[in-house]
């Protein structure tokens, strides 16, 4: 974990001063070319270019890959991998008692929609200061795929396995429960999802960011329609490192309002439907509306589907203090042994 | 006069029970009898004797049966009496069986139209018409039913010689600053007070006589000296959910913290307190609060720490500071919600699944209740692990006189955590380096800048670097360094308190039992059986207590649960003395009484 930057001379920095490798975490132990991979590496794009100051970054994952990942960016800020579901409870705790972090949730689909669900539904309504990501890819990865609460009705497991129940869908959820900032990604878009992970950066209150990002290993039963399998040479040199970012979905950039059938490694087609630019992510019925049209005609539509900027956070709600409650000390604590007397007096 | 009444005639005094009794109160739950229970005890203890109140309610809002016992005591028993001198019966629902379960000789106060004289002839039954002096008092009909019960107040005040000026300020005090109300209520204990002068007999069974034995003290339940004590302590989070007995713990700390904590111009405020969607929420925002920084805690009762063994484990894996209330009932399961047990020891000891030995306090007193939940913030800190501060709803719920608090003048003991600049100093850090050798590693607070010090925490197998590891040698490492730091422990917790008579016979409990415990070891010495009486405070187990188990042939073990977990506790730690810890038990709900310790003491002692 002690990484040290080995930035070339040439290694362009941000307004900080820091080079993209300032923003890296541990190497991925993921399955090579899992999406969840092209999340943290946007996650690295954008906290780079946002100018995030890494010592203010709290990280925190419950269980399963996605909460693996956290290691894998930004580790000049803490983390916390904690237990299964329960990641925001986590959050919900040191964002009060430190109004100046900068919170990262990362969590899955298993993790947020299933065991996670009551913690997920309240730190939303709370309005919790963080991004809250969830790679979602349907099935249990670390307990070697079983169905999860997001899975597609009549999708079929290696085992053959149906899945006969409806999904979960996070998105609408969360703007039900009056979340502020709703947007859903696609992994193998990078520049949307680099484009809305900024915008996340500059929200105060809670972002739910549904990441569309497929298991390479427990869908990959059939033969695969698209076999190629190469290591994209990004821009910036994370490889160096020991990051190695490829996917095994090629990177696909959907122009406003177009869809675009994406083809996973187990041979299923999942249409990804870009948001119109005329769509108004203000409007919080019409946010639904979309999102349901676009489910009933089986596309995902990705992009900012919903944001109400003027949403207050919890600190503000509960009407906190300005300095963090972490840093007030003993005079600020302590009421006065007068305090104490006139108490003993009422009970007397 | 009634033919039972006449028992109420003058003895000549050779027979009185001077500050010396039990009164039970026969109710219904929900019908304001809380409010009259209050006043009455208030104003026995205003008379200078010392008092203690028992609540026992059912877990409902309204409608079901509610006894409320109070107990005077000149020598200063404050334990429930496993007897009752006097009863107040106010609950059709239940005055046959009350009666029928009445100590002989008790004198009964009742509802007239009850007609409960005939039913035994050993007591001595006083019949008050309620309705009537209660329309009389009270001009608002829809007042009678919550006013009612504040008539029996006059008439057992009149009967007991209770001045009717301490009666009248008691329910100033009880009802704050509400005019009419406190009127209202005067009026009707009042009403009560006049009839028993004009129609009951002077009596000289039982009697209060002023004293000064209360001077100076207050009356305080556990839960808001527990309370006081966090609010002492400085907590900035608090993460919690309702649950009986403890919710009251939380909401008491609420109020405090709206005058005390709360900038007077800004409004803002110096505590974040979240009713969380359940224990297992309140568990991971307390440990997390911890973790960044703030001193958090979260009060619960027994169903509350099974919801929360999960992240306690994590909380003793990751080290993690934190506070957990357990105002323990009566389990398992929902048990009797609304009733006492000292039956989550072992649970608090290990809670987790793995490995686990966590910290508990056990507050006895309510002097204790304050200054332990004060110390558990300190210990949080230094240990950065969860403590629990474990008292039950007999010290949380019920009133208890007390000595005033003490103002903990100790400075907060904020423990090992490097700011900026020490981090900056450290050469190779790593967040579960021991680099003291006590266990107890320095950690780093999330935010810190500089650029050193970010580690990451993780429930799964770790180095002393943080770094995920499943080496064994890692994982034993670390477990064991958690063990020494327990041991350190040893030395950081409040020891035993001792009351010794002076005997190779040893007498072993905790929390809530004391009372109890002192008036039984009073009781057996009077019939010959001296005992040494050791007071346990905390876990783990100081020397102090390593030399009473050492030297003592027997130790009789109260606790209030029906499997002896303490002494489960004591076996396991001491297993070359294991044959020496009888236990001596009380499980059915109530409070502990002396009696019961007493005979089960001396059947050990006839075996």
């Amino acid at each position: 974990m002690t990484l040290t930057t080995t930035a070339t001379p040439s290694a362009p920095t941000n307004k900080l001063g820091f080079t993209k490798q300032d923003y890296v975490g541990s190497k991925s132990t993921l399955c090579a070319g899992c999406g969840h991979d092209s999340i943290t590496a946007q996650i690295i794009n954008a906290a780079f270019e946002s100018n995030i100051e890494g010592y203010r970054v709290a990280k925190y994952s419950g269980i399963g890959c996605s909460s693996k990942t956290p290691a894998y960016f930004l580790n000049q800020g803490w983390g916390f991998n904690s237990v299964h579901g329960r990641m925001p409870s986590i959050a919900t705790g040191a964002s009060l008692a430190n109004r100046n972090l900068i919170n990262i949730g990362v969590s899955g689909d298993g993790d947020s929609m299933s065991i996670g669900m009551g913690q997920f539904v309240h730190a939303v309504r709370r309005n919790i200061p963080m991004i809250y990501i969830i790679e979602d890819n349907g099935v249990y990865g670390l307990t070697k795929g079983q169905f999860s609460a997001t899975a597609d009705q009549g999708s079929h497991l290696k085992n053959g396995a149906v899945n006969d129940l409806p999904p979960i869908d996070p998105c609408t959820l969360a703007i039900e429960l009056g979340c502020g900032f709703v947007a859903r990604c696609f992994s193998g878009n990078p520049k949307q999802l680099n484009t809305i992970l900024k915008a996340a950066f500059a929200y105060k209150g809670t972002v739910v960011l549904d990441i569309i990002s497929p298991c390479v290993t427990f869908n990959n039963h059939d033969a695969s329609t698209r076999s190629y399998k190469h290591v994209k040479d990004h821009d910036f040199p994370l490889h160096d490192l020991g990051f190695i970012q490829y996917s095994e979905v090629e990177d696909v950039e959907i122009p406003a309002g177009q869809t675009e059938v994406v083809t996973f490694p187990d041979g299923s087609k999942v249409a990804i439907k870009a948001i119109h630019e005329d769509y108004d992510p203000t409007d919080r019925f019409g946010a639904m509306k979309a999102i349901h049209e676009s489910m009933a005609k089986g596309e995902f539509l990705t992009g900012l589907l919903y944001i109400n900027p003027t949403h207050p956070p919890l600190p503000e709600v509960l009407n906190l203090v300005d300095e963090p409650l972490a840093s007030l000390g003993e005079s600020q604590l302590k009421p006065s042994a007068a305090v104490l007397d006139e108490i003993m007096q009422s009970l007397m | 006069m009634t033919a039972s009444l006449a028992a109420l005639a003058p003895t000549g005094g050779a027979k009185t029970r001077i500050n010396d009794f039990s009164i039970q109160v026969a109710t219904v739950n929900g019908s304001g009898s809380q409010t009259a229970n209050s006043v009455l005890l208030r104003a026995i203890f205003q008379m200078g004797v010392l008092v203690s109140g028992k609540n026992l309610f059912p877990s409902n809002i309204a409608g079901l049966p509610t006894w409320f016992t109070i107990r005077a005591s000149a020598k200063g028993y404050v334990a429930r009496k496993a007897s009752n001198e006097i009863l107040i019966l106010m609950n059709p629902e239940t005055a046959k069986e009350d009666i029928a379960n009445a100590d002989a000789k008790a004198l009964v106060i009742y509802d007239e139209p009850l007609q409960l004289d005939k039913l035994r002839d050993d007591l001595t039954f006083i019949p008050v018409p309620f309705q009537k002096l209660v329309t009389a008092s009270c001009p608002e009909p829809k007042l009678h039913k919550l006013v009612k019960n504040m008539i029996y107040v006059g008439v057992a005040s009149r009967l007991l010689g209770v001045d009717m000026e301490e009666v009248k300020k008691a329910i100033a005090k009880q009802l704050k600053s509400k005019a009419k109300a406190v009127e209202i209520n005067q009026n009707a204990a009042i009403a009560g007070y006049d009839w028993a002068m004009e129609n009951l007999p002077d009596q000289d069974h039982v009697k209060v006589v002023r004293d000064n034995k209360t001077q100076g003290l207050i009356i305080v339940d556990g839960n808001e000296a527990c309370a006081l004590g966090a609010l002492f302590a400085g907590v900035t989070v608090v993460g919690w959910y309702p649950i009986t007995p403890a919710s009251s713990l939380v909401e008491t700390f609420i109020e405090y913290a709206e005058e005390y904590r709360k900038d007077p111009k800004t409004g803002k405020s110096t505590v974040a307190i979240v009713q969380m969607e359940d224990e297992l929420a309140s568990a991971g925002v307390v440990l997390s609060a911890g973790w960044a920084g703030a001193r958090a805690m979260t009060s619960t009762s027994g169903p509350g720490i099974s919801l929360m063994s999960e992240f306690i484990g994590m909380g003793y894996y990751v080290e993690a500071p934190g506070v957990f209330f357990n105002v323990a009932r009566t389990g398992p399961s929902t048990g009797l919600p609304t009733r006492t047990q000292q039956a989550d020891v072992e649970l608090c000891a290990k809670c987790s699944h793995g490995d686990t030995q966590h910290i508990n306090l056990y507050p006895g007193t309510m002097e204790e209740c304050f200054q332990f939940a004060y110390d558990a913030f300190d210990l949080a800190e230094r240990f950065q692990t969860p403590i629990f501060v474990v008292t039950d709803l007999d010290l949380g719920m019920q009133n208890w006189s007390s000595k005033p608090f003490d103002y903990p003048a100790k400075p907060y003991d904020r423990g090992k955590v490097l700011n900026q600049q020490q981090l900056a100093q450290v050469q190779d850090w790593g967040r579960y380096k021991d680099v003291d050798d006590d266990g107890i590693c320095y950690r780093s607070l999330p935010g810190t800048p500089g650029g050193k010090g970010a580690y990451f925490t993780r429930g799964s197998g770790h180095n002393a670097y943080a770094q995920y590891s499943e080496k064994p040698e890692d994982y034993v490492a670390t477990v064991d360094r958690l063990k020494k730091k327990f041991e350190t422990a040893k030395s950081h917790v409040p020891g035993p308190v001792f009351r010794n008579l002076g005997s190779a016979k040893g007498v072993l409990a905790f929390g809530s039992s004391d009372p109890a415990v002192i008036e039984a070891q009073d009781l057996l010495a009077q019939s010959g059986l001296k005992t040494d009486y050791l007071r346990l405070r905390a876990l783990p187990f100081t020397a102090e207590i390593d030399a009473f188990v050492m030297e003592k042939k027997v130790v009789y073990l109260v606790e209030q649960n029906r499997d002896g977990q303490m002494a489960n506790l004591f076996r396991e730690t001491y297993p070359e003395h294991a044959t020496k810890f009888k236990s001596v038990l009380h499980y059915d709900g109530y409070a502990i009484d002396a009696k019961c310790i007493v005979d089960q003491i001396t059947a050990f002692e006839q075996k």
